[in-house]
């Protein structure tokens, strides 16, 4: 398998509402500095295109109409996923090692603050016959997952406040994030609890933002302006849809996916191999369960890590040290282009104000959001 | 190149309504291709998905939810969507999925059920607009196939007469199709060219019906094929390709698909053909509307630009012609559960070049064949040759 | 596959079986709004209708004249570079006599609705909009049109500021 790399990024920064852009000029914006951070002019040097979108994000019938022009796909083979960002990567790996291209474009976006009812559009993804006719808030089954996930794994809610407090404070070295702030963990612990025991402050706020990667061939990456970070494994998998039958605790989807990329990049002992994880935390939980099931950590130790600091940037696992999703902000299917897009500046040293010395392995991973039973996970790393 | 072959397909019946839920006939139709093609759900380690609009069943991240009926559930599994472009385009992300060496074997699944959607799956189309320049016009779907067929029979003078004939073959043709919803063996062409008037030029025998359906193909690799002995039932993947056009459909000229052949290029090269109409024996290009089997023959490069409408008149790609087209009775004749067409497209392309098209089988020795699908906004093109 | 497959999965209903409750059903209406943000091109373009004018942007690189406008353009891929007037006369590239209305039922009156190439912008620089003003079979392919605008106090920055496209006459354009 020939080796794949990322060489290209570009973030526009994250904000709450974007008024004076239309998603169009937001993507452009990202795009524009993807291909600027890479060298390359997308007419010229992409062979294929890609982006992560889902139709009811957007508000239109078939999303895919309205995706190239911005990107510069015009005239050029493109392709929408159904899936995330990671899931993205995974095609734009698969097609380039399947030998059609060298380098490939990878786009998601944002733009939760066009979306009026977004309660309504994620209710709106839950089964039609078992689910819907119970109405009800869609966070509840955040609410229930996080029940049993901290039953099961004896990690605490207030395990779950430190991640708030660590993640809403580490964005605020992160100039892209869109809601950084100095929270607490008391005042994590102390906001409502309207889905109990899930609390407002433990939900990531929406934010709009488009992230753009480049990806390369071996050949293409050598000749790339940046230091190329290695794609070493990718895997993605899909739990079962069904809330009734699944698997509440363990985020099988993760496990499963992370076994696939570890199995490519030859990763035995994944709690030793890298030296930051970019994983998602939509809800607070999320980042503990998502630890445990890369098998980062064993059941019910990443609650303890995340009191003792360990997870922080200065700690003995940099988690989310970008702020994740809580800090910068939930940017739906663009979150795992977004963890990507961070690990990748983290591997470069380009991170910053937010920078780990001497990053050279990261994991990312991410998760689709509710109700959504898909995972992916990616390791990236420098040098050989 | 990793080579990759199709040893497998199957279908439900495509039909306005069906009762079967969508998980359901994903099921019904990943099932028989697995049992056709003598695979079980463990062998396969990656399984795409292919659903066009979300609003059709009424799920957001109709993916997810369509997942467990079509054997993704704890495997990797995509969702690829290029609107109606989907039903070549999934068995495309199924080809990488393989010729890149992550799977040995892939399980591509399909389905669409418009008829979830009330009071008619044409309100979803509203939705496929520019929201600032073409939806306070409340346009119709219709309208845009209008203006693509007006302006490409008038640019070339093509009478109506020849696009109706197209209608004729194919809703014949799916008189040996199984699972047609639209055929009719004894159709003619009066009955096309009398049909009432939708949106002009456009006539009601012109429209593919909207359909409930699912249809699924299992793709192996050549180590795969050999080990398992599956030659006798293997048609091979040559090219691949696809294109997209720009969103600004109203700055384009609608009488020739540029973007299909584009795509065809791509497929073509890959696949060393560079006379088409010689080297290759057969095609199945998408027909939502009559007049669209002409204008991606010609997208396809397999007739002149203008010329596609001689090769109807003369016989030529009826089944027992020198180049037929659409011998499965395409969406005019079988339906249009959009990505669900994989099963008249690929999975037609698969059962002619390994025999097994039954009452459909051409005549002729077929080796090579070509198929196509369209999406979006007059916009994008997939293309698949595949041979023996 | 025919002789291998004697049974093809599907059991076909009839409207009435559901309109009748034979088939059990669930209803839901999803609830899904949006309110999309026109950016800085489309928002200037309405501005420009609602004064009764039509705007479009250049681009130096391949020295078109895009319209609609848009902040970028797609063959270049670079920032288009200044705003100019065109038109509001054009041709008529494609049209339909549509007797179906937005939701598929039939009406008896047929809209008459199109493309229209816009003078001024580059060639096939076209908008989608009504015809008025003449008859079905006078609309055809090459016809030069010219806007039919909506009186000032009736606009409000929308396409449909823009009532329809009517014949150009004698000494206009």
């Amino acid at each position: 398998m020939m080796k794949v790399g990322i060489i290209g990024v570009g973030i526009t920064p994250f904000r709450p509402t974007t008024p004076e852009f239309s998603w169009k000029e937001l993507t452009y914006d990202g795009a524009q500095r993807a291909y600027a951070d890479a060298g390359i002019d997308p007419r010229e040097d992409v062979d294929t295109f890609i982006t992560c979108a889902e139709d009811y994000y957007e508000g239109f019938g078939i999303f895919d109409e309205f995706t190239p022009d911005q990107l510069g796909a015009v005239m050029r083979p493109m392709h929408t996923v159904g899936g995330d960002g990671i899931a993205g990567l995974a095609n734009a790996f698969m097609i380039i090692q399947s030998g059609i291209a060298d380098i490939a474009v990878v786009e998601s976006h944002s733009k939760a603050s066009d979306i009026l009812t977004y309660q309504g559009i994620v209710a709106h993804g839950l089964d039609p016959i078992w689910n819907k006719p119970l109405g009800g808030h869609p966070n509840l089954i955040a609410g229930l997952e996080m029940d049993a996930y901290l039953r099961a794994s004896g990690n605490t809610a207030k395990d779950c406040a430190a991640v708030v407090a660590k993640n809403r404070q580490a964005a605020l070295h992160n100039p892209i994030a869109g809601h950084a702030a100095r929270v607490t963990p008391e005042q994590a612990e102390g906001s409502p609890a309207l889905w109990a025991p899930l609390r407002t402050l433990d939900v990531a706020p929406l934010a709009d933002g488009c992230v753009v990667l480049v990806v390369a061939s071996e050949k293409a990456a050598r000749k790339a302006r940046t230091t190329p970070v290695w794609i070493r494994g990718v895997g993605w998998a899909t739990e079962t849809p069904s809330l009734e039958t699944r698997d509440w605790t363990t985020s099988p989807a993760t496990r499963i996916a992370a076994s696939m990329a570890y199995d490519m990049a030859k990763v035995r002992n994944p709690a030793q191999a890298f030296d930051i994880a970019e994983i998602d935390d939509r809800f607070s939980y999320k980042e503990l369960q998502h630890f445990e099931a890369l098998g980062l950590a064993r059941k019910g130790q990443a609650g303890k890590m995340a009191r003792r600091g360990d997870l922080e940037a200065g700690g003995k696992f940099p988690t989310n040290v970008s702020g994740g999703s809580l800090g910068c902000g939930n940017v739906l299917e663009a979150c795992g282009l977004h963890r990507l897009a961070e690990a990748v500046l983290q591997l470069r040293g380009d991170a910053g104000a937010h920078q780990v010395d001497g990053a050279r392995t990261a994991i990312v991973q991410s998760w689709r959001g509710l109700p959504a039973a898909s995972c992916g996970v990616a390791i990236l790393g420098v040098g050989r | 190149m990793r080579k990759v072959a199709v040893v497998g397909a199957g279908m439900t019946l495509f039909r306005r309504r069906l009762q079967e839920t969508g998980k359901e006939l994903a099921f019904e139709a990943a099932r028989m291709a697995l049992d056709q093609a003598g695979i079980e759900i463990n062998d396969v380690d990656a399984v795409i998905h292919g659903t066009a609009p979300d609003a059709f069943d009424g799920v957001h991240m109709k993916g997810e939810y369509l997942a467990d009926g079509s054997g993704g559930a704890r495997k990797r599994y995509m969702r690829v969507f290029t609107g109606g472009g989907t039903g070549v385009f999934s068995a495309i992300a199924g080809w990488w999925h393989v010729a890149s060496g992550l799977a040995d074997v892939a399980l591509v699944v399909n389905e669409e059920k418009m008829s979830s959607c009330q009071p008619h799956p044409q309100s979803v189309f509203a939705y496929i607009w520019d929201p600032i320049l073409d939806r306070p016009l409340k346009p119709n779907l219709v309208w845009i196939f209008a203006m693509e067929m007006n302006r490409y029979m008038t640019v070339h003078k093509i009478p109506y007469e020849d696009i109706a004939r197209v209608a004729v073959k194919n809703k014949r043709n799916a008189a040996g199709h199984p699972c047609a919803q639209l055929a009719d063996a004894n159709i003619t062409l009066d009955d096309v060219m009398n049909s009432e008037i939708m949106a002009w030029p456009v006539r009601r025998l012109d429209i593919s019906p909207p359909s409930d359906g699912a249809a699924a193909v299992v793709l192996a690799s050549e180590d795969v094929v050999r080990k398992r002995k599956m030659k006798e039932h293997a048609a091979w993947i040559r090219g691949v390709g696809w294109c997209i056009d720009s969103t600004m459909w109203t700055d384009r000229d609608l009488y020739f698909p540029e973007y299909v052949a584009r795509a065809a290029k791509m497929a073509y090269r890959q696949a060393k053909i560079d006379d088409p109409r010689k080297q290759i024996d057969f095609a199945e290009p998408y027909d939502p509307f009559d007049y669209k089997e002409l204008h991606h023959l010609e997208g396809l490069g397999l007739a002149d630009k203008g010329k596609a409408g001689l090769m109807t008149r003369e016989g030529v790609t009826e089944r027992d012609g020198d180049f037929p087209v659409c011998p499965s009775g395409g969406l005019m004749g079988v339906g249009n559960p959009i990505a669900a067409t994989l099963g008249i497209k690929i999975g037609e392309l698969y059962w002619q070049l390994t025999g097994q098209s039954g009452k459909r089988q051409i005549p002729n020795e077929v080796r090579t064949g070509v198929c196509q699908a369209w999406g979006d906004l007059m916009q994008f093109g997939s293309v698949m040759v595949m041979g023996t | 596959m025919t002789s291998r497959i004697s049974k093809w999965p599907g059991v076909e209903l009839g409207r009435k079986e559901i309109e009748t409750g034979k088939v059990t059903s669930v209803r839901y209406r999803p609830d899904a709004k949006f309110a999309w943000s026109a950016g800085e091109a489309m928002s200037r373009f309405l501005a420009e209708l609602q004064e009764g004018r039509m705007i479009a942007r250049t681009c130096n690189g391949c020295e078109r004249i895009l319209f609609p406008p848009r902040m970028f353009c797609e063959e270049c891929f670079r920032p288009t570079d200044a705003w100019v007037y065109v038109r509001d006369t054009g041709t008529i590239e494609t049209y339909s006599i549509s007797y179906l209305d937005t939701d598929a039922r039939r009406i008896t009156e047929p809209i008459l609705v199109g493309v229209v190439s816009i003078d001024g912008a580059s060639p096939k620089m076209g908008v989608m909009h009504y015809f008025g003003e003449m008859t079905k079979d006078e609309v055809r392919i090459g016809m030069r049109v010219k806007a039919k605008w909506k009186p000032k106090e009736e606009r409000v920055g929308s396409v449909l500021d823009i009532e329809y496209f009517r014949p150009l006459r004698e000494g206009e354009g």
